[in-house]
């Protein structure tokens, strides 16, 4: 990593704007998700997709009006964070289409419900609603450190957010883990949402006692260890994780928020030791939770040996489920090698359980392949990518710490989801940023995406000319 | 706070790193094991996803497939007289897998051989279905059907060859059943697989290739093939120098004739009879170690006979002693053959001495006809000279043709017919029922068209019932007579 680079871009000099790079390049987003599109209907039914205009255009459509009011509102915002964004929604939107015509899924879904209806279209609405929210934020999210002033209002809210699942009547268990809530005819899944409202109180608050919790501290084993009372804010963190974990019975959303918040914790104040208690800590409460929670047990009995413990697996417990699930999933990925099935040739239905949501991965790899996987998983590394470059260009630390968080939490939502499905380390109960179905998972990253680009905007806003001086002419240089 | 930013850059890079090479692992590393893992149901679901292609006889396909209308499974095999066809064709079931013909050219079935990489390819671009292939056989079906109707509810089996080429004419087994009655993956599909799997009469055994049995007296005529060609006996008019009662070498234990006049019975009178003191002489003569030899040219102790189906290894003991071996040689002791093997032996000698490697696919065709692969006919050994050959059919021959021959239940009107029957005693102190036997085949001037084994086991008849001859012989003429009804 060169340091020379000039990312901290303060100076009065008119930067390019590059909106005619992120235009070239929603172009290419737009048009590949068209293509992929058009591969499918050709795939499964050997003609040209009746839908293909209408998908085209509305995708178009979307970008097109996003591109418009960036160059509206957020001028010198990242160029590359829309159209990945683009991309990978429309691609997700292609892939989500593709799983519903699956004759196999209909079939299941008329002998459990009598009644089948496609994902596709309520995902499209979802992904509007979330280019409307990503919108919103810019038009009237005029400076990112507006939110600073919520910083308790956020913990509040993240901490109720976290818990609804938990509320009787309102959480509803999908497949073991509690993270959902049902409101009327909508599941919503809180915690998405959570994810950027803890990251503005994480921000706001370390922004504050950065310096008591760097500086106050006592030297041990070569470890700076904190005061015991600034040792309070982790220990509520963990504590809540663990609640989760417990309690929503989630891996995932609790090494998530507890990973961002180590994250940010670091980045705030400069302290090693910090990383090494969250590791510990991490740990210490995995195991505890992950040797009695019986859900938690079965998954990471499918992650240690898949084919195995199908057979070991007593019968009629979740376990089996959950092995089965994963040797589905590895079954997908080998079966679709190097390059994979080809678009709408593959047999990724077979994973049953939330072909869609969860393992929409899945479907990548048997229908791209390796080749696409890798594509796919270097398009979210771009994605975090920008969003540290905005943290690092940041020139306030409020605004570097949301950055980080929140594309800290990308990154860690990325490496739980796609090592999951992959068997990298035990499944947990996440979806894929913007590919996957669920509309909470699309509209909240849509508004990830425009904080950053409402953060990076006004990072690379040249600042503004210095006002002249009332001294300056009057003040004479008396040279001797 | 740039410092601990770049930190972690870099661990969010090592984080899509490490997802990189899991993908690389599960995609590449492991994607062969992966894609044709037992429980990927990907394999069974692309076996089944186009028209498979047929096995045919006669220019007609025995084989079909039905579309299933399932959302698992596209097609379905179906099969044409399947209980017949079964030991040739084998099943092919969804959820049962396939085996036989329709698992070893499965490639070709299913049009995912390479060979049929040019087909597949010009299909993409015309737009057309991938198609399967099509297995021709070189069976009649004119002997199969009167195979299988002879042995109708019988246990036994039946393998006829043509001597000539190796081409197998007829396999059947009985009892036998329907691949068709497991061919999908429902519960009725289950119910059909268990019962079979549980029947004690084992109807899916392919009895043809794959069972063997003690060949009884019908060895004998390798024993003096064996005889011949080593010079123990060089006129089969000749009186053999045998006792009676013959004593088994290095015992006191005589050899029971079930014939009479074996006394210095000459060769050919022996085979008539059926005498088994002669030949146990004999074979004791000859010695273990030729008789393996001789064995062995036949096919015996070879496990590898591939039609391409592979038939159980036919058994002479390398290591007996030599009461042993005299027993060996009247086909009693542990020596076991399968009907195919017998029936290897009696196209040897119908071919003048020259054994042809028996085999079951003619040709594999592309969906569109083209011949991608012929069998050409294969010399497998030559396990004696013709002279010998000549003067064993001569004696086969008498066994079907002369008044005191024990096969002529098998004679064909204007046809020379040669034969040799057997009772091979089994079980505990020989109490089981035993299995009737009849080898033979028939000659006409342009050489010998057809040579048959049929082995019929516990028949429903009584234990004194019970003789080649009788119970075999005549399912083994019926099939001659449809190979020779064949070629007029």
């Amino acid at each position: 990593m060169s340091v020379v680079t000039n990312t901290t871009t303060i100076g009065a000099i008119d930067l390019p704007s590059r909106r005619n790079t992120e235009l070239a390049l929603l172009g290419f987003a737009v048009a590949i998700p068209v293509f992929a599109y058009l591969n499918v209907g050709l795939a499964l039914d050997g003609e040209v997709p009746a839908g293909m205009l209408g998908y085209g255009l509305g995708l178009g459509l979307l970008a097109g009006i996003a591109h418009l009011l960036v160059r509206r509102f957020a001028k010198y915002a990242d160029p590359i964070l829309l159209p990945l964004a683009t991309l990978l929604n429309g691609l997700g939107l292609v892939l989500i289409w593709r799983l519903d015509q699956s004759p196999r899924v209909i079939a299941k879904s008329m002998a459990q419900f009598g009644s089948y209806s496609p994902d596709a279209p309520k995902q499209l609405m979802y992904s509007a609603i979330g280019v409307a929210l990503f919108l919103l934020v810019l038009i009237f999210l005029k400076d990112h450190r507006v939110l600073q002033r919520y910083t308790y209002i956020s913990m509040v809210a993240a901490v109720i957010l976290l818990l609804l699942p938990l509320v009787p009547g309102l959480g509803s268990d999908v497949f073991g883990a509690q993270i959902w809530i049902k409101v009327g005819p909508f599941s919503i899944q809180p915690g998405e949402f959570a994810k950027i409202v803890i990251a503005v109180f994480f921000s706001g608050y370390l922004m504050v006692k950065r310096d008591a919790l760097a500086l106050a501290s006592r030297r041990f084993m070569g470890l700076y260890l904190p005061r015991g009372r600034d040792l309070g804010p982790i220990l509520t963190i963990w504590a809540v994780s663990l609640l989760i974990l417990v309690f929503e019975n989630d891996l995932g959303t609790s090494l998530l928020f507890f990973g961002m918040f180590v994250i940010m914790l670091y980045v705030a104040t400069e302290r090693t030791s910090w990383i090494i208690m969250g590791l510990l800590m991490a740990v210490g409460g995995a195991v505890v939770v992950g040797s009695t929670a019986s859900h938690v047990k079965s998954r990471v009995a499918a992650w240690l040996d898949p084919f195995g413990c199908l057979e070991t697996a007593p019968e009629g417990s979740n376990m089996i489920q959950a092995c089965d699930q994963m040797t589905q999933v590895l079954m997908s990925f080998g079966s679709g090698g190097t390059l994979g099935a080809g678009l709408g040739q593959g047999n990724s239905d077979l994973v049953g359980f939330a072909a869609n949501s969860d393992f929409i991965f899945a479907t990548v790899g048997e229908e791209l392949g390796l080749a696409g996987v890798m594509a796919f998983l270097l398009m979210y590394g771009l994605i975090v990518e920008r969003g540290i470059r905005t943290a690092l260009a940041a020139r306030d630390p409020f605004g570097k710490l949301l950055a980080t968080g929140l594309s800290g939490a990308f990154a860690l939502q990325v490496f739980v989801v796609a090592g999951g499905v992959m068997g990298l380390i035990p499944l947990t109960g996440m979806t894929m940023p913007f590919l996957a179905y669920g509309g909470s998972s699309v509209i909240a990253n849509w508004a990830l995406i425009a904080i950053l680009l409402r953060i990076s905007d006004t990072a690379r806003r040249p600042a503004p000319a210095p006002a002249p001086s009332p001294d300056a002419e009057m003040t004479q240089v008396v040279r001797p | 706070m740039n410092k601990p930013l770049r930190r972690i850059a870099i661990f969010c890079g090592l984080l899509v790193l490490a997802l990189l090479i899991r993908d690389n692992w599960i995609q590449y590393v492991r994607a062969g094991e992966l894609s044709t893992h037992e429980s990927n149901r990907r394999v069974t679901i692309e076996r089944y996803a186009n028209v498979r292609g047929n096995i045919i006889v006669d220019g007609k396909p025995i084989t079909g497939t039905v579309d299933s209308k399932d959302p698992f499974y596209k097609y379905k095999r179906t099969y044409v007289d399947g209980p017949m066809w079964a030991p040739v064709t084998g099943y092919a079931s969804q959820a049962f897998d396939a085996n036989q013909l329709e698992k070893l050219e499965d490639g070709i079935l299913t049009g995912n051989d390479d060979r049929l990489f040019f087909d597949r390819t010009l299909s993409m671009f015309t737009g057309d279905k991938k198609k399967g292939g099509d297995v021709v056989t070189t069976l009649s079906g004119a002997a199969q059907k009167a195979a299988f109707e002879g042995l109708g509810d019988k246990k036994g089996a039946v393998a006829a060859i043509e001597p000539s080429t190796g081409k197998i004419l007829a396999l059947a087994s009985t009892p036998s059943y329907d691949p068709s009655s497991f061919a999908g993956y429902h519960d009725k599909d289950a119910k059909a697989w268990q019962a079979l799997e549980k029947d004690p009469e084992k109807p899916k055994l392919n009895r043809a290739l794959r069972e063997i049995y003690p060949p009884g007296s019908t060895f004998k005529v390798l024993t003096a093939a064996a005889a011949l060609e080593n010079g123990k006996v060089s006129d089969i008019n000749a009186a053999t120098k045998t006792p009676e009662p013959y004593i088994l070498p290095d015992t006191n234990r005589e050899m029971v004739n079930h014939a009479r006049g074996c006394e210095n019975a000459t060769l050919k009178y022996a085979m008539e009879v059926s005498c088994n003191s002669v030949f146990a002489k004999l074979g004791h003569e000859v010695g273990r170690d030729k008789m393996v030899e001789m064995a062995e040219k036949f096919g015996f102790n070879n496990g590898e006979i591939d039609t391409p189906v592979r038939a159980a290894k036919s058994v002479y003991d390398r290591n007996m002693d030599r009461p042993q071996n005299a027993l060996s040689s009247i086909g009693q002791f542990n020596t076991n053959a399968t009907p195919l093997q017998m029936a290897m032996v009696a196209a040897a000698i119908a071919n003048d001495g020259k054994l042809m490697k028996p085999y079951m696919v003619e040709e594999l065709r592309s969906p569109d006809l083209d011949v991608l692969e012929k069998h050409e006919p294969e010399e497998m050994s030559r396990p004696m000279s013709p002279r010998t050959a000549q003067l064993v059919q001569e004696m086969m021959e008498s066994v079907v043709q002369s008044n005191n021959g024990t096969g002529g239940k098998a004679k064909i009107n204007g046809v020379t017919v040669g034969g040799k029957t057997g009772t091979a005693q089994h079980g505990e102190l020989n109490k089981a029922r035993p299995y009737a036997w009849f080898i033979s085949y028939a000659k006409t001037e342009s050489g010998s068209p057809v040579a048959v084994a049929v082995v019929v086991e516990d028949s429903k008849a009584t234990r004194d019932d019970i003789s080649g001859g009788g119970l075999a012989g005549p399912i083994a003429r019926d099939v001659m007579k449809a190979v020779l009804d064949g070629k007029k």
